[in-house]
């Protein structure tokens, strides 16, 4: 029993770390004008964070600031307030929840106001609506934009003409723009340096994700790997405070399979693992915890999940390298989840369901998002195919409050636990009531 | 005798299926969920019993020569004669509790006033209540609020006004008592009540009045089968609140699917439309579901939105249907909106359109978003179980074969009478098997 809270102590020592990291993060944001550092406001999936750093620019990542502020229960509010401004209920709430925020007052999660961006950088990968939201951006601060148009792997693929073509851009158009509007020179060895480092840090990332192979799985995938990706997704990949964090994570995880216990939960320790669950789409950011704890409730860990390979699929063998800096870069950006082909998801969710001997696919359809939402019945039924597994679906939102209904997932999420534990007992109808 | 029962509770009504174990169901019981799931259970498994001991009757009497033909007429007369039993138990409790209430600032100087007012009431009640329950009486509902209510208040208006008193403070008491009298069982042994009933039929039917004798012993022996409680599973929308623990819970999609497997067991597709939620639901051939569909945080095209244009026409739920049918043209309508219906049927009105064409409109427009939730689930595969109280309206149910038609081909389709069970039969069906096991 001694043990115990020096295992709780080791395990928040990650956490610590983390948010550590964000409130300097938030910190530097806060003073980046009186600091006379400039801001540069980018999305996470396909970010080019090491490349940022050359430039000596804060990363500002509104969709961070939108599922901070849905955890703290402010977007509500923030989404009524765009829609006041004319944006229609179907738009992203992610956007809705940054405009609305932007109209009163723009306050990072410390309360401190952000400052505005002096560039705009779109790499974005897969989903439109991010360049329709930084049109918007753009009309709101008057700024300068920078656009990496990364190709959609339509055929499955990233050949070696679209990673070309990546790279040019980077070379003739964001590169060019980050020393102008920075003005601090790009030096391709500082890169190289930031890429090792972020290696480093993915290398152990990738362990922690597929520590939940195990059994019971250490980790929750979905619900903990949200925290588990915040470094690497977002302003850290290639500093040494990721690399750090993800030594320290991968301790601790190291730990838990050591002792063989399973996730840790806002309630404590997850004794029994009931159901291993493969989970596609994102989470519920307004009621996070509650969503959260009808799966540990019912004894169900999500084993993988497509959510945590938005910023990087790496467990696909991924990694930045230092030696073909650009290159690298580009095919990063390529490969994020949201920028591959509806097959490739397929395949993907099938080698998790498989690999990580899962009962199942959950999905957690997004109303607001359709980058994601589209296909994903396909999806399901292909899965159920492939692997004779159940699968099923449920409806929820980004950030937006309205569209979260406790009864009605509670329903589905139950429904679908039921569903594989009478599949487990076999197909003779007497046992399908156990 | 062991006895399994399934609880399902629902947002309008709470029902329960009691089951021996062979899986043969011996009684049903439904009851308004009166937003107290406790009591609703309660009653709902108590008219479960009250049915089983009928189905035990049946058995003892089938086998007496004597009854020939008349058993079900029989069985029927000693029925409505219990429930006269029920419901005298009921008004005298409701006596009871109404005079306990006549106290207070508001009563004071009117206490003798009100009281000998609510025994004449009372006295009225008692006598019109064997009427209530002849054998071609119609009753709009067998609730005892129902019953007793719509009575109370024409009888009390009447007495009030001879009287000179309030009708307010007659109403204000009964108001407070019934809710009390309607969570509690009916007081009184059981046992008394079913022999009293069997007096009854005695001395009211003299078709039956030479049998009695050999009637009796095959009753009694009835009532001597003790029903041993042996599981209970509950489901539906109130589950989470019911006194019971996690084993004892099964969602009712699981329960739909069992429950309309074991209704028809060539079922492979359930659609249930409900008060609150449209399920199309998928069973393998052991009646496992194996994918479902369900609405999300919206109500459109549910039971309720039928709910809403009946209140919005003034009509009854029940007449919807019959009103449909005599349509000559289908209006074409889009929103299934629960809340828009009000708005959406003014609308066509305005234009001049006729009410049965716009009903016509409204139940395929239902349907149509039931297709729409039956494809994501999988389609349509035979056969094919409609289930929940939308299954009840021949106006819907006609539409749903049309469509099946046009997008599956020809396709069985079962709707069961008493569809309203099928969750309850599901769930005692998995109590059934979860102590087989």
């Amino acid at each position: 029993m001694s043990a115990m809270p020096v295992t709780e102590a080791v395990k928040e020592q990650s956490m610590l770390k983390q948010k550590e990291m964000i409130a300097a993060n938030y910190e530097l944001l806060a003073t980046a004008r009186e600091a006379g550092r400039k801001v540069v406001s980018t999305f996470v999936p396909g970010n080019l964070n090491e490349l940022m750093m050359c430039f000596d620019v804060v990363n500002n990542l509104p969709e961070i600031n939108a599922i901070q502020n849905g955890m703290r229960k402010k977007t509500g509010g923030y989404i009524m307030e765009a829609e006041k401004r004319g944006h229609s209920e179907d738009v992203c709430t992610y956007v809705k929840a940054d405009i609305g925020a932007i109209a009163k007052g723009n306050l990072g999660p410390d309360g401190r106001p952000l400052p505005d961006p002096d560039l705009l950088l779109l790499s974005y990968t897969g989903c439109f609506t991010f360049m329709k939201w930084f049109e918007l951006l753009r009309q709101q601060y008057k700024c300068e934009t920078a656009m990496l148009h990364v190709p959609y792997e339509g055929d499955g693929k990233a050949s070696k003409n679209m990673r070309d073509y990546v790279v040019k851009q980077l070379k003739e158009e964001v590169i060019p723009k980050l020393e102008r509007v920075s003005g601090v020179k790009f030096d391709i060895d500082r890169l190289r340096q930031y890429l090792r480092e972020s290696a480093k840090a993915e290398e152990n990332f990738v362990w922690v994700l597929e520590s939940a192979k195990k059994r019971p799985s250490p980790i929750d995938a979905y619900f903990g790997g949200v925290y588990y990706i915040g470094p690497i997704f977002t302003a850290f990949r290639g500093t040494a405070d990721a690399t750090e964090y993800y030594r320290l994570l991968r301790q601790e995880i190291e730990q838990r399979v050591a002792d063989g216990l399973g996730p840790i939960t806002p309630d404590g320790e997850m004794h029994q693992e009931r159901y291993r669950l493969v989970v596609e789409g994102p989470p519920n950011w307004t009621s996070f915890r509650d969503f959260w704890k009808m799966f540990y409730d019912e004894g169900a860990v999500v084993v993988a999940s497509t959510y945590t390979k938005v910023g990087g699929v790496y467990d696909l063998g991924f990694r930045h390298d230092p030696e073909h800096p650009l290159e690298s870069l580009a095919e990063y950006c390529l490969g994020c989840y949201t920028n591959r082909n509806l097959p490739s998801r397929i395949d993907l969710i099938e080698k998790y369901v498989k690999e990580y001997e899962a009962d199942g696919l959950l999905i957690n359809s997004i109303k607001s998002c359709n980058s994601f939402s589209a296909g994903q019945l396909l999806v399901l039924r292909e899965i159920e195919r492939r692997t004779g597994k159940p699968a099923a679906f449920i409806e929820t939102d980004l950030v937006d409050p309205r569209y979260f209904s406790p009864a009605n997932v509670k329903n589905r999420l139950e429904s679908y636990l039921q569903m594989i534990e009478q599949k487990r007992q076999g197909a003779t109808p007497s046992a399908a009531a156990e | 005798m062991r006895c399994f029962i399934g609880i399902d509770l629902g947002s309008t009504t709470t029902k329960a299926v009691l089951m021996d174990e062979h899986f043969e169901v011996l009684g049903r019981g439904i009851t308004n969920s009166r937003s107290n799931y406790d009591t609703a259970t309660r009653v709902a498994k108590h008219e479960a019993l009250i049915n089983t001991r009928f189905t035990l009757f049946h058995r003892a009497l089938s086998v007496l020569p004597d009854l020939g033909g008349k058993l079900d007429q029989f069985l029927g007369d000693l029925e409505r004669n219990f429930r006269l039993e029920q419901f005298l138990d009921q008004l005298a409790d409701l006596e009871r509790t109404c005079l306990a209430n006549v106290k207070g600032e508001r009563f004071k100087g009117k206490e003798r006033a009100v009281g000998e007012a609510l025994a004449a009431v009372f006295v009225r009640l008692r006598e019109e209540a064997p009427a209530l329950f002849a054998r071609d009486a119609k009753r709009k509902s067998d609730f005892f609020r129902d019953i007793a209510g719509s009575r109370f208040m024409t009888v009390a208006q009447e007495i009030a006004k001879a009287s000179a008193l309030s009708y307010d403070l007659m109403l204000n008491v009964y108001d407070k008592a019934i809710i009390d009298v309607e969570n509690r069982p009916p007081a009184g042994e059981m046992k008394d009540k079913y022999l009293k009933a069997l007096e009854r039929v005695a001395a009211s039917a003299p078709e039956f009045g030479g049998l009695v004798g050999r009637i009796a012993g095959p009753v009694r022996e009835g009532l001597e089968i003790p029903l041993e409680e042996t599981y209970l599973v509950g489901t539906g929308y109130g589950r989470v609140t019911l006194p019971f623990s996690k084993e004892h819970i099964r969602s009712e999609i699981l329960c739909h699917g069992l429950g309309a497997h074991i209704m028809y067991p060539q079922t492979r597709t359930v659609l249930d439309i409900g008060g609150q939620d449209t399920k199309a639901i998928q069973v393998d051939p052991a009646g496992i579901v194996e994918n479902f569909q369900m609405n999300d945080r919206c109500a459109a095209g549910c039971g309720r939105y039928l709910g809403y244009i009946a209140d919005e026409m003034n009509m009854g739920l029940h007449e919807l249907g019959p009103m449909a049918m005599k349509a000559t043209r289908t209006v074409r309508i889009n929103s299934t909106c629960t809340v828009f219906a009000g708005a959406e049927l003014r609308d066509r009105l305005a234009l001049g359109e006729k009410r049965e064409d716009i009903m016509a409109g409204l139940h395929r427009s239902i349907i149509l978003r039931a297709m729409s939730i039956i494809s994501r689930s999988g389609g349509v595969r035979d056969q094919f179980t409609f289930t929940g109280g939308v299954a009840k309206n021949e106006a819907a149910v006609k539409e749903l074969r049309q469509l099946i038609r046009e997008n599956y081909g020809e396709v069985a389709i079962n709707i069961n009478p008493d569809s309203i069970y099928t969750g309850a039969l599901g769930a005692a069906a998995f109590a059934r098997r979860a102590v087989e096991h």
